[in-house]
């Protein structure tokens, strides 16, 4: 929705054809700048005072202004304000004074006939956004905007362009919408999902947003262009539309990347246009044809008033913001050891709190991050980070094997006890050698007769009060003794 | 100066204001904008070389109102108000294409 | 001097001299007596006489209704009334009826006065004459042959004619000031941001402002002070308390400083307005005052700049009648050929003109040229004024170059009907507070009416002219081309 003087789109991106006859065997190099939109987590609208909630009736979150009647004005949401102020905190863009713009063009589920968005101030201008690999994926703009209503399309199989009819329902009408511009600084459709993973897991870690891509709550938009691998200037750009989650983004980037270098690689122009992605053919096609090119006419929304957030308010969003993905990330990785890249999925879990304390309790960090990885995907429940310390001792210390400590671990989960106190009620108590031999010469005492058996007797008499002390050790160790040590016992205190 | 704004573009701007306009009135049209447009340039004699816009004649800013909700409006109410409605909904004809 | 019929009827309502009732029932009855005005779009009749039997009963329980108690008002067809049909004198929104009442409509409410109907304007408050209605014209109480002005001309007939003490309407450009001269009736435009815009549907949203239509300054003041004050629902609305205005309802304008814009005292302006003009000002120097001439370039020059501002965001402001969510439908077999044909069917030629303009203005490759140019325009008329204000309280023009004019005389040539905005436009897009007050008669006895302008939240100083001049009123002479009193305007040279 983004075709401020600022977007990744209209200032990077002059249209060019580099690849144009490519020789064949040319490398391709794809490049993609994405547009999030995100629903911010407010209690109601952006310029009016009915609710912002994802559902319910149709027509059943609206006022007035929302509504776009004849008479209404709006009027900005402070809580929208600092969530966006939030967002653009983390990603370290400037907060900047900023004004809102109307963006006319007509479509029935936007009330008004214009959006109230921003154009050229925006609210947060540049910054960056570090993904787990280390690459680092520069931010245009940050800007508030309002959402529309949402029609469907009735009849025609619910396919826009053979509907009947359409209905619209303007809950959403209004409800904040903060657009995210990145630089065309991603290289590939894995890049392009780890950076919306990662900045998804930022908006969710200043209580942004919810990120919801499948109801709609993020929503992405794609510039994509290829070009000759090592050329200078960027391809003509398609921007894809209609991706409701990463995978499908994934998809759809790897497909219009190869159409357009198909195009290229047999001599055709790519035209720039916007596409729109159909999961079910796992195709793009064109959405507007070119006489009926839209001029937004952006000019200043007189019914609103310059936002100028004083210094003191920017001081106190940001010193109220939590620590970010990236942050969490490096410093796990100065406690463990281990490079920031390969703690993405422990930070995403949000288990590298109790990776920390774990390892502040002197557990291997490797193994409280095996474990974690491993062990511990569907949550860590109950589990406390001296109860993995300690657990990881007891398991490098021989105390358990590989399975029980697994039986162990999934029991802590739900119980939050101690690892000794799951294992000695699973009975996975190992004995150790100094209890064993005390264990042993206890028996002998207390079966002075057998023992002098065993000590004079013939061997099958020996091997028969052998196989009586092992069973009395067995009984008394609850079957935790190893056969092997108790024979050796035995055979020392026999003097054999 | 009638070529201030010429017919091409009164049926441009009538497209972009979803208005049609019949011969007579275009010709009409693009006379009288064209009138207005003139009588505007006696702006352009006007030294604006770093006159900052003026949006709005007070200077207001940071309007603010508190995140705090307010009963919806009654459905049937405005519904009421609607040319066609269905289920709860607006009714319109078919839209061609996505929004831009 | 004696108190207005606004004032007279409410003091007598609060007072239990009078029920609210018969005051309502005699306003009903010189609007039914008065339909050949054709001011007004909708009449709520049952509703008004129930509002008003409401008052009697808390009055006689010992309750005062407030400042307009029992006081009758026509509200321009522009100001949302829930329930009851807001039209603006469209089709397009022929028989919409507004699910929320407008702020000043509460504030009234809240003050006791009883809403009795919608007046008749300019479709969408876009034109000076009442012509563009597409429920046919307003004439002028005056003269039936002739215009009643506008874009507020229903609310002006209905003050003038006598069928209401009180009226709103709105003015963008002039649009109460300008009928309200042709009417011979006082007509206020606050500063803007001084009253909520919330529930007025918008024309120009950067220079609309809602204000009162009065036979009286001090019933003008009166309806003023009801309806001013902040409203949380318009982020424009100006937080700043609203000042006592009984003080300068007196009138005394002893040292007052008053400058006569030159700009405004030459071409273009019909020789009985000049002379009413002259004889104003002579009467407020007579007064005491010290009176000047100030040259103020931008008042003239700014009709540009409001010829491109205004139709800019009345394009975008339009853009809402779409044929979906209210209003006129006109069904077609796509949403946008529906939209396209709603609105070819729904707005009349001068609206369609402006959305047009205001289009072009704000187009790829124009909007430089035009919209962004006339931005910078309305900074030097801001600072034209501010200049201007530094050396006078306030500031003398006419209200309209001409009294009230014949239907259709300038309704083939859209520029000339635009040019009556001439000495009007300038307040609004200096933001700033002018009243017309009428003074005299000029041509065919018509009425004359003379603009007071101050500067942003100076309506208290405005006031205290405007009721200066219709005290002095009695005692100037009636105007004719040669009795200049040219001895009370000193000459000062421009800054």
């Amino acid at each position: 929705m983004s075709d401020g003087p600022g977007s990744g789109a209209d200032i990077v991106w002059e249209a060019g054809s580099p690849g144009l006859g490519a020789p064949a065997g040319t490398e391709w190099e794809t490049v993609i700048g994405l547009e999030v939109h995100a629903e911010l987590l407010t209690r109601t609208k952006l310029f009016s005072a009915s609710l912002n909630s994802f559902g319910g009736e149709p027509n059943s979150h609206i006022d007035p202004v929302c509504l776009g009647l004849p008479g209404t004005l709006p009027v900005l949401n402070r809580h929208a304000v600092e969530l966006a102020m939030r967002v653009g905190l983390a990603l370290g863009a400037e907060v900047r004074p900023s004004i809102f713009a109307r963006k006319n063009y007509y479509y029935p589920d936007m009330p008004k006939n214009y959006q109230i968005s921003q154009y050229d101030r925006p609210i947060n201008v540049g910054g960056s956004l570090e993904l787990p690999s280390g690459k680092v994926v520069g931010i245009v703009r940050a800007h508030l905007e309002e959402d529309t209503g949402k029609s469907t399309h009735v009849g025609g199989a619910g396919r826009i362009d053979d509907a009947a009819w359409s209905l619209v329902d303007y809950n959403r009408a209004g409800v904040p919408l903060l657009e995210i511009v990145s630089h065309p600084d991603l290289r590939s459709a894995a890049e392009a999902r780890e950076y919306v993973t990662e900045l998804r897991a930022t908006l969710l870690a200043v209580g942004a947003s919810d990120g919801k891509m499948e109801e709609g709550s993020l929503r992405v938009d794609a510039n994509v262009s290829v070009r000759p691998l090592g050329s200078a200037e960027f391809g003509t750009r398609c921007e894809v539309k209609n991706v409701n989650s990463l995978r499908s983004l994934g998809r759809a980037l790897e497909y219009e990347a190869r159409r357009q270098i198909e195009l290229l690689s047999s001599g055709e122009r790519v035209a720039q246009e916007t596409r729109h992605w159909n999961e079910d053919t796992g195709r793009t096609s064109p959405l507007r044809s070119k006489e009926e090119a839209t001029d937004y006419r952006y000019f200043p929304e007189p019914d609103l008033v310059p936002l100028v957030p004083d210094p003191a308010w920017i001081e106190q969003v940001r010193s109220e913001l939590p620590l970010l993905p990236r942050q969490r990330r490096h410093r796990l990785a100065a406690a463990t050891g281990r490079p920031p890249a390969r703690l993405a999925l422990v930070v995403e879990r949000g288990q590298d709190e109790l990776a920390l304390e774990a390892t502040e309790a002197g557990a291997d960090p490797e193994a409280v991050l095996k474990h974690l990885e491993q062990n511990l995907a569907d949550g860590t429940g109950r589990l406390t980070a001296a109860g993995l310390a300690g657990l990881i001792t007891m398991e490098q210390s021989g105390e358990l094997t590989s399975n029980q400590v697994k039986e162990v671990l999934a029991e802590m989960v739900t119980s939050g006890e101690s690892p000794a106190t799951v294992a000695r009620r699973a009975g996975f108590e190992a004995v150790g050698a100094g209890e064993l031999a005390g264990v042993v010469d206890r028996i002998i005492a207390e079966h002075p007769a057998e023992w002098q058996r065993l000590c004079a007797g013939d061997d099958r008499e020996r091997k028969k009060m052998q196989g009586f002390f092992t069973g009395q050790v067995m009984r008394a160790t609850k079957g935790q003794a190893n056969g092997r040590d108790v024979a050796a016992l035995l055979a020392d205190r026999a003097g054999a | 100066m009638a070529d201030r704004i010429s017919r091409h573009d009164v049926a441009h701007v009538a497209w972009l204001a979803r208005l049609e306009l019949g011969d007579e009135e275009l010709a009409r049209f693009t006379t009288q904008l064209a009138d207005v447009l003139d009588h505007a340039a006696d702006v352009e004699a006007l030294n604006l070389d770093g006159v900052p816009a003026t949006s709005h004649p007070y200077p207001v800013g940071n309007v603010l109102r508190d995140d705090v909700p307010e009963p919806s409006l009654n459905r049937a109410e405005v519904l009421a108000q609607a040319p066609e409605t269905e289920a709860g909904q607006f009714r319109v004809p078919p839209v061609r294409g996505e929004a831009p | 001097m004696t108190a207005g019929p606004a004032e007279a009827i409410a003091a007598a309502v609060r007072a239990g001299e009078r029920s609210a009732a018969s005051a309502v029932q005699e306003s009903l009855a010189a609007i039914a007596a008065g339909g050949e005005l054709g001011a007004f779009n909708a009449v709520t009749a049952e509703a008004a006489l129930a509002r008003a039997e409401a008052i009697d009963s808390a009055v006689a329980a010992g309750e005062d209704p407030g400042p307009l108690a029992g006081v009758p008002v026509a509200l321009k067809d522009n100001i949302c009334t829930r329930g009851t049909p807001t039209t603006c004198s469209s089709r397009i929104l022929e028989g919409w009826e507004p699910p929320y009442d407008a702020t000043v409509v509460d504030l009234l409410n809240a003050a006791g006065a009883v809403v009795v109907g919608k007046t008749n304007m300019d479709e969408f408050a876009m034109g000076s004459s009442t012509e563009n209605s597409a429920f046919g014209p307003t004439r002028n109480p005056h003269d039936p042959g002739r215009v009643p002005g506008g874009s507020s001309g229903g609310s002006a007939a209905a003050v003038a004619g006598g069928l209401t003490p009180l009226a709103l309407a709105s003015d963008t450009g002039g649009s109460i000031r300008q009928p309200a001269a042709l009417c011979g009736i006082v007509g206020m435009k606050p500063t803007y941001g001084r009253v909520s815009r919330y529930g007025l549907v918008a024309f120009a949203s950067s220079l609309d402002q809602i204000g009162p239509m009065a036979r009286t300054v001090a019933d003008a003041a009166l309806l003023y002070s009801v309806i001013a004050g902040h409203d949380p629902r318009d982020s424009t609305s100006i937080p700043e308390p609203v000042g006592d205005l009984n003080g300068p309802l007196d009138g005394d304008v002893d040292g007052l400083r008053v400058g006569v814009v030159s700009e405004l005292c030459g071409e273009g302006i019909d020789g009985d307005v000049l002379a009413r003009l002259e004889a104003a000002a002579g009467a407020l120097a007579s007064a005491g005052a010290e009176v000047g001439e100030v040259s103020v370039p931008a008042a003239v020059f700014g009709l540009s700049a409001y010829f491109l501002i205004a139709p800019a965001e009345a394009s975008s402001n339009l853009a809402r009648y779409d044929g979906v969510r209210y209003g006129l439908r006109v069904p077609a077999p796509g949403a946008t050929d529906m939209n396209v044909a709603t609105r070819t069917a729904g707005f009349g030629d001068e609206v369609k003109r402006r959305i047009m303009l205001g289009t072009f203005a704000l187009s790829a490759g124009y909007y430089d040229a035009y919209y962004g140019k006339a931005l910078k325009v309305r900074t030097l008329v801001v600072r034209d004024f501010a200049a201007a204000y530094e050396r006078f309280d306030v500031l003398l023009a006419p209200t309209s170059p001409t009294v009230a004019f014949r239907f259709g005389e300038r309704t083939a040539n859209p520029l000339a009907m635009y040019l009556s905005d001439v000495c009007t436009v300038a307040s609004n897009l200096a933001g700033h507070p002018a009243i017309s007050v009428p003074f005299g008669s000029g041509a065919d006895g018509l009425p004359v009416g003379v603009q007071v302008m101050a500067p942003a939240l100076g309506e208290d100083v405005m006031f205290r002219a405007a009721a200066a001049l219709e005290r002095l009123l009695p005692e100037t002479q009636p105007a004719t081309a040669g009795a200049r009193s040219a001895g009370a305007v000193t000459k000062e040279t421009a800054p």
